[in-house]
């Protein structure tokens, strides 16, 4: 009889401490939303890409967490604030997604973020660069992991005005984006007693740069800075090159596919700033031939942030032993970010995720070895003065 | 406002280069609509097509084949690829279109926008939005003439004169020969020209591959200078409209000398001020359209 009681207390316990295990994963599934640009400009630096990343994550997670499955969807964004909102919304609310991840438009990933702040969910920003996104657009449940204009602007522009590239004309990509890429550089161009001599702003994905070129070229200016991406930033420079323009042209960001869309020859002795190249260290590589095994190419920056960024949130969720955005929020700031991404990388008070930056060269052609082999690096700029210091943040949640 | 003469010109020559484009498209549409009341949109999508044509034909084809070696060259595609797309066109018209011709140009409007969709929509899924380069630019036309006051690419002022060329040659065609008079002929009364035993539908047919092979030929063109995507014929075909409209739909030359015209002013408007570039050829057919309705080269109705 006791026996028997004693039996029965066991499969009930057991059955309880089932309950129980199932209770911290929100609808049992760990499901996370890939938001990015399926079929615009961007397309080549996430979309896809992006969505394969976040696969690998999973599958190298384990493809379970917790003892429940992971799942990824995606959606396209189109480039436009309101579809990535509305597509958030449906998310969070009827899908039951717990974060999103990527958003490759600095418009879309600040209606998204807000999005996020407002129905309480982990909004990771990896494409997007503008530094509002850790200021006056700041959010409790918001990263921003990969990059951000300011890293760029400060790795890039100091690099040239120590050539004695001291003149600036800008090229701007006429959004958010664009326009805190050319204020960052500006600031930095200023600061180290350089002059900006004039700009001019074209839509988002123009295909003729010509006439903005030949204003660039009127002016005189030392440097023409490219504060736009991806599609218009290679047509902007394959056009330079056609029309014979010698001014030093300088893209502010700047992905491995957009040098791979150039080719060597047109791109060669180019400097710029990334977060992540393949061929850095052997973590690097050994990521990037895996990736390029699975999808035929090698990561841009972007995709192997949203590889590194997801792990590092299921790795929270692991740890905190729930999905409840608070707590895994909290697990995601304590704990460094190790991996072949980051080196003890930290994400702050602000959401910025604070880690090395690295400047890089374009290889001359002769100097290739294979079709990847196409970048060199030049330094490493240490996460500390990559980034905005917190000192002067003007996010509301920095206390100061 | 200080603006050195170097600048102007150099901006008229930009503008030169897309009124050439702009030309050679309007010109197309012109055609159709002139011959065949259809008002053709899906002749961006025919345009796409071109270029689409040149870059699989040169990418591709061999892979295709089984010779990895076999390139179809860019001389070659200028030929191949209008009449590619053309086929394709005749393949519209004799499957669909032609039994729109005694139904309002609503119907054709509508047939014409669906396909262009289609056509887009098709691409989309296989290729990237943001633009494949082509390669196959020739040899001759590498680099830039110094035309004294600035570089000019030699591609694209070989790209001025083809178009040009072009656009006169299709005029001579449809206003001087006899080919062009029976053309003519067959708008302004069908039902005579058939009693004279001339075959209408065949020449109808004709028509729509005459105006639909242009835009191929424009989309080769086009190829080297712009990366081949499936969206860069929507992004062209409104200004083309507007240029249609302010030319006067039908009218041939109209449809030349406005693209022309119209390339310039936008070229120019981009030096002394940027931001109205985008819109300076919609707010003159606001303006055309107030003071002649028909445009500038319309008969009045």
């Amino acid at each position: 009889m006791q026996a028997r009681f004693k039996h029965l207390a066991l499969v009930v316990a057991g059955a309880l401490s089932g309950a129980a295990m199932a209770g911290p994963i929100s609808g049992d599934v760990v499901k996370i939303g890939i938001l990015t640009d399926m079929s615009g400009v961007y397309a080549s630096l996430g979309g896809k890409g992006s969505v394969a990343a976040a696969q690998m994550a999973v599958a190298d997670f384990g493809g379970k967490v917790l003892g429940k499955p992971i799942e990824i969807v995606s959606a396209d964004h189109q480039n436009k604030a309101d579809i990535g909102a509305a597509k958030a919304r449906e998310w969070f609310d009827t899908q039951g997604v717990d974060m999103v991840n990527d958003l490759l438009n600095s418009g879309v990933a600040i209606a998204v973020q807000k999005v996020g702040a407002e129905k309480k969910k982990i909004v990771i920003v990896n494409g997007a660069g503008s530094t509002a996104l850790t200021n006056k657009e700041c959010s409790p449940y918001g990263v921003h992991y990969a990059y951000d204009t300011y890293s760029l602007a400060k790795g890039t522009a100091t690099a040239l005005m120590k050539q004695g590239l001291d003149s600036w004309y800008f090229l701007t990509a006429d959004y958010a984006f664009g326009q805190s890429l050319e204020a960052e550089t500006t600031k930095v161009v200023g600061v180290l007693g350089g002059k900006v001599l004039g700009g001019v702003k074209h839509p988002l994905s123009s295909t003729d740069f010509s006439s903005y070129l030949l204003q660039a070229q009127n002016s005189g200016a030392k440097v023409i800075g490219l504060a736009n991406a991806g599609g218009d930033f290679v047509n902007a420079v394959k056009q330079a090159k056609e029309f014979g323009i010698k001014q030093t042209l300088v893209g502010l960001l700047v992905f491995d596919t957009d040098v791979k869309a150039l080719g060597l020859n047109a791109a060669q002795g180019m400097k710029f700033t990334t977060a992540y190249t393949w061929d850095l260290n052997a973590e690097t590589r050994a990521f990037g031939n895996k990736y390029l095994a699975k999808t035929g190419s090698m990561p841009t920056m972007v995709q192997a942030a949203v590889y590194s960024s997801t792990m590092h949130y299921l790795n929270a969720v692991k740890a905190a032993g729930t999905d409840d955005p608070d707590a895994v929020m909290k697990k995601m700031r304590d704990t460094p970010i190790n991996d072949f991404f980051a080196k003890n990388g930290k994400i702050r008070e602000d959401g910025r995720m604070v880690h090395d930056m690295y400047l890089v060269e374009v290889k001359k052609p002769n100097e290739s070895r294979s079709v990847w082999d196409m970048l060199k690096l030049v330094s490493t700029i240490p996460g500390e003065q990559a980034f905005k210091p917190l000192a002067g943040s003007e996010c509301p949640l920095v206390k100061k | 406002m200080d603006i050195p003469l170097q600048a102007i010109l150099s901006q008229a020559m930009l503008g030169l280069n897309n009124g050439a484009f702009y030309a050679l498209l309007s010109l197309g549409l012109a055609v159709i609509f002139g011959m065949l009341n259809v008002v053709n949109f899906a002749h961006g999508a025919f345009y796409m097509l071109g270029a689409f044509v040149a870059l699989l034909g040169y990418d591709y084809l061999g892979q295709w084949l089984g010779n990895a070696d076999m390139r179809l060259s860019f001389w070659a595609a200028l030929l191949v690829a209008p009449i590619v797309v053309g086929l394709l066109g005749v393949i519209v018209e004799k499957t669909m279109l032609q039994r729109l011709y005694k139904v309002d140009h609503l119907y054709g409007l509508l047939l014409t926008f669906g396909l262009a969709l289609i056509f887009e929509g098709v691409f989309t899924n296989y290729f990237n939005v943001a633009g494949e380069p082509y390669n196959a630019k020739p040899e001759v036309l590498e680099g830039a003439v110094n035309l004294g006051f600035m570089f000019f690419p030699k591609y694209r002022l070989f790209s001025i004169v083809l178009s040009l060329t072009v656009c006169f040659g299709v005029w001579y065609l449809i206003e001087r020969t006899r080919l062009g008079s029976y053309l003519r002929a067959g708008t302004e009364n069908p039902d005579v020209t058939r009693a004279f035993g001339i075959d209408v539908p065949k020449l109808r047919t004709f028509t729509y591959f005459l105006g639909v092979a242009l835009a191929g030929l424009a989309g080769v063109v086009a190829a080297p200078i712009y990366s081949v995507s499936p969206k860069m014929g929507s992004d062209l075909i409104i200004i083309v409209f507007a240029v249609v409209v302010i030319g006067g739909m039908g009218s041939i030359m109209g449809a030349i000398l406005t693209g022309l015209a119209l390339g310039l002013l936008e070229g120019l408007v981009k030096v002394f001020y940027p931001p109205l570039a985008n819109t300076v050829i919609f707010i003159v057919m606001a303006l055309v359209l107030l003071w002649r309705p028909a445009g500038l080269f319309g008969k009045e109705a």
